[in-house]
């Protein structure tokens, strides 16, 4: 940690740190507590938010909680996806795959389809470890290819998933998906599914803040610097006594895992669950996510999945109401709906073309993608000038 | 140095695996399992099946073994090869829709005109690509241009489900669907010839203009090493945006007998057409051409026979069942191992 603090770069007129130095300082050190403030903060802003121009505009404030809360399943995807590809560098493009089976973990507990009630508390549990066992399955033998083959594996992967649930009809219902499946309970209280949006919001600021506390957790451990060499260089890092095999197993299954859990809440949330809410379109949704938020930076992974959700999900189908309720001349006739996929693409394009390492990328990886060879000499050239002996 | 033997006369078994013919013994040996598995229509189905996406496939190696950038846009960029060529049919030259041409040389003017406007535009189409959204961002890290080819596969597909809408829309199947050839005992429809012809011969020419052209040199030099072929004066971007614009038309012409073929088209055929694709690229062995073709043909095989035995929704599962038990048991391809040597 003093490492990291004292190698922060201090401006040469300034005396003393600065207030961005001392919280981050201060961050570095309390990670937890930094995440417990940071999330207490949103929880209370963003309610607060939606109730002032221009979003107000946009729809009510308990449509927006119930959006900002689908909006967490996404963050908690983007956070398990970014153990995967942002920690250690494997490209998973099938990640849908895990939430779909945490999903369908949940809806098998707790639907009339089996007849079973198991309750939603444990089956977080057992939805992620359900989805870390067949994330050991997948990587255990595909594991140790190289870069895009792995992507392809993966891809490949994430289709059959919901093909298989889509064609069992026997086991799943097919392409009608499973019905009626068990909101959250707290003793004699029931999560409502329509009216009151806070308990699922304030459960889902809760998941997020376990999991940012844990990946945290887990990238300032061993295992979390283990990721980081393999991502960095996987034969240095096996020379170096890094178990590489068991250290990418366990990130698939620690990034299948929180997929799972975002599975078993999604499944509970929207009471019901079918094969083509997981096609590809969901993993590349999260990896465009992650992407831009900036890979390896956990804040910036969770803002990024936040922001790109409300641009596909609520700002591109919400502008007619938008344009509509103030009366801009031409655009309050244009049919927005109909194109939405093509605004969500161009905002993917323009955001990637604009900043290409990501919205925040994480300060480690900004100095390695900006660095080709000859920037790394310079800044090896200006370490060693800085500090004449 | 003079203690060394000299190699001893290679023998018949050396010369064969030198000639590395496995991978194409293993493709005949399956084509045969496969024939007298479905029996002859069905095979003759699988062939064409293959044979579009083998075309589709080329673009995909192609643009891979250059840049190393998996373009989920070329698939999309079929299915607007596939719109183009219905528009350029029926809004340009008068054709309907669900009629085929009448005479042998209205059929003839029909075919080589929408090969000529649509094989180029698709070409200035994945030229345009490239330029916008890949090439800015050659050297930012590797994933940016995967999102960006991702983000252009959405607007690609939303553009043409605005102008077409949702639904399958026919296209003319210039051929008629039921002219039938008869070779001995076999009647073989004329159409299912006219693309196997189609794709074989494109595939031909692309192998002869990558291995005996001067811009094929270029082609090949850059994916070996792109600053390398700088160096020896390859203008880098020229070879680059070539390849995308061959690689583009290539998938142009395969929207266009897609098109013959099945008679109707929608928009989100792109997608899928292009994750197969894609899985033959690898099948064959990624960056390798004539591993693409074959790689199409084996997706090809697989799928049709699913689906004679009934498991049509089965077929795409299966097509990706078999990828990852290649790369898990050869993780190069079938043709794989000259891209070993090149890496």
């Amino acid at each position: 940690m003093n490492a990291r603090v004292a190698s922060a770069p201090s401006r040469p007129g300034s005396t003393g740190p600065s207030l961005r130095q001392r919280v981050r300082t201060f961050s570095a050190r309390h990670r937890s507590i930094s995440v417990l403030i940071g999330m207490a903060a949103v929880t209370a802003f963003l309610p607060i938010m939606v109730l002032v121009p221009p979003f107000n505009s946009f729809s009510s404030q308990g449509v927006w909680l119930d959006g900002f809360t689908i909006a967490g399943i996404y963050v908690l995807l983007a956070l398990g996806l970014n153990i995967v590809v942002g920690l250690s560098g494997l490209l998973d493009l099938g990640y849908a795959a895990f939430f779909a089976i945490g999903s369908y973990a949940f809806a098998f507990a707790a639907s009339p389809f089996t007849g079973l009630d198991i309750p939603f508390w444990p089956m977080l549990l057992i939805g992620a470890v359900v989805a870390a066992v067949f994330g050991i399955l997948l990587g255990a033998p595909t594991l140790r290819l190289r870069g895009d083959y792995l992507a392809i594996v993966t891809l490949g992967f994430g289709e059959i998933v919901p093909i298989v649930f889509l064609n069992s009809s026997t086991y799943t219902e097919g392409p009608n998906g499973i019905g009626g499946i068990s909101p959250p309970s707290i003793g004699d209280f029931t999560f409502p599914s329509v009216g009151n949006p806070w308990p699922f919001y304030l459960t889902m600021i809760g998941l997020i803040t376990i999991s940012m506390i844990l990946v945290y957790r887990l990238q300032d451990s061993r295992l979390g610097r283990a990721w980081m060499a393999i991502r960095e260089d996987e034969l240095a890092a096996a020379a170096n006594g890094v178990n590489t095999v068991t250290t990418k197993l366990l990130a698939f299954a620690l990034g299948a895992s929180t997929a799972g859990l975002a599975g078993v809440f999604a499944s509970s949330k929207l009471t019901l669950v079918s094969p083509n809410l997981f096609r590809f379109d969901v993993s590349f949704t999260v990896l465009a996510m992650v992407v831009l938020g900036g890979m390896g930076n956990i804040w910036g992974v969770a803002v990024g999945a936040f922001l790109v959700f409300l641009i596909q999900t609520v700002i591109l189908k919400q502008l007619n109401v938008f344009f509509d309720n103030v009366q801009v001349p031409v655009l309050s006739d244009v049919d927005f709906l109909q194109y939405q996929f093509l605004l969500y693409g161009i905002a993917l394009v323009a955001m990637m073309l604009i900043r290409p390492e990501g919205l925040f990328p994480s300060r480690r990886r900004r100095s390695e993608l900006h660095g080709d060879e000859d920037q790394d000499f310079a800044e090896l050239g200006d370490a060693m000038g800085a500090s004449p002996e | 140095m003079t203690t060394t033997t000299m190699p001893a006369p290679a023998g018949a078994v050396d010369a064969l695996r030198r000639m590395r013919i496995g991978p194409y013994l293993f493709v005949a040996a399956l084509a045969v399992v496969v024939f007298v598995a479905i029996g002859p229509d069905q095979f003759v189905n699988a062939l064409t099946v293959g044979a579009i996406y083998a075309l589709v496939a080329l673009g995909y190696t192609m643009v891979y073994g250059i840049i190393e950038l998996i373009n989920f846009a070329h698939g999309d960029v079929f299915m607007v090869g596939a719109f183009t060529a219905m528009f350029v049919l029926t809004s340009m030259l008068g054709q309907d829709p669900n009629a085929s041409a009448t005479s042998l040389p209205q059929a003839l003017f029909l075919i080589l005109t929408t090969f000529a406007i649509v094989m180029p535009v698709m070409g200035l189409l994945g030229v345009a690509i490239e330029r916008f959204a890949y090439r800015p961002l050659r050297n930012a890290p590797r994933l940016a241009p995967l999102i960006t080819a991702i983000g252009i596969s959405f607007i690609l597909q939303n553009i043409v489900q605005i102008i077409y809408g949702p639904s399958p829309v026919n296209t003319p199947q210039v051929i008629p669907p039921t002219a039938t050839i008869q070779i001995g005992e076999f009647s073989i429809r004329i159409v299912v010839l006219f693309v196997i012809a189609v794709s074989v011969s494109l595939m031909i020419a692309l192998q002869l203009f990558v291995s005996r052209t001067r811009l094929g040199r270029a082609m090949r030099s850059t994916a070996q090493d792109r600053e390398a072929a700088q160096l020896m004066g390859v203008d880098i971007n020229r070879t680059i945006a070539l390849t995308f614009f061959i690689g583009s038309g290539l998938a142009g012409a395969a929207g266009i007998v897609q098109g013959f073929y099945y008679g109707n088209i929608v928009f989100i055929l792109g997608f899928q057409a292009g994750l197969k694709a894609f899985t033959a690229a690898v099948l064959g062995g990624i960056g390798n051409i004539t591993g693409a073709a074959l790689g199409g043909f084996v997706i090809g095989f697989i799928e049709t026979t699913a689906a004679a035995y009934g498991y049509n929704q089965w077929g795409q599962a299966l097509v990706f069942a078999v990828l990852i038990i290649t790369l898990v048991f050869r993780p190069t391809g079938l043709l794989g191992q000259q891209l070993g040597e090149r890496a």
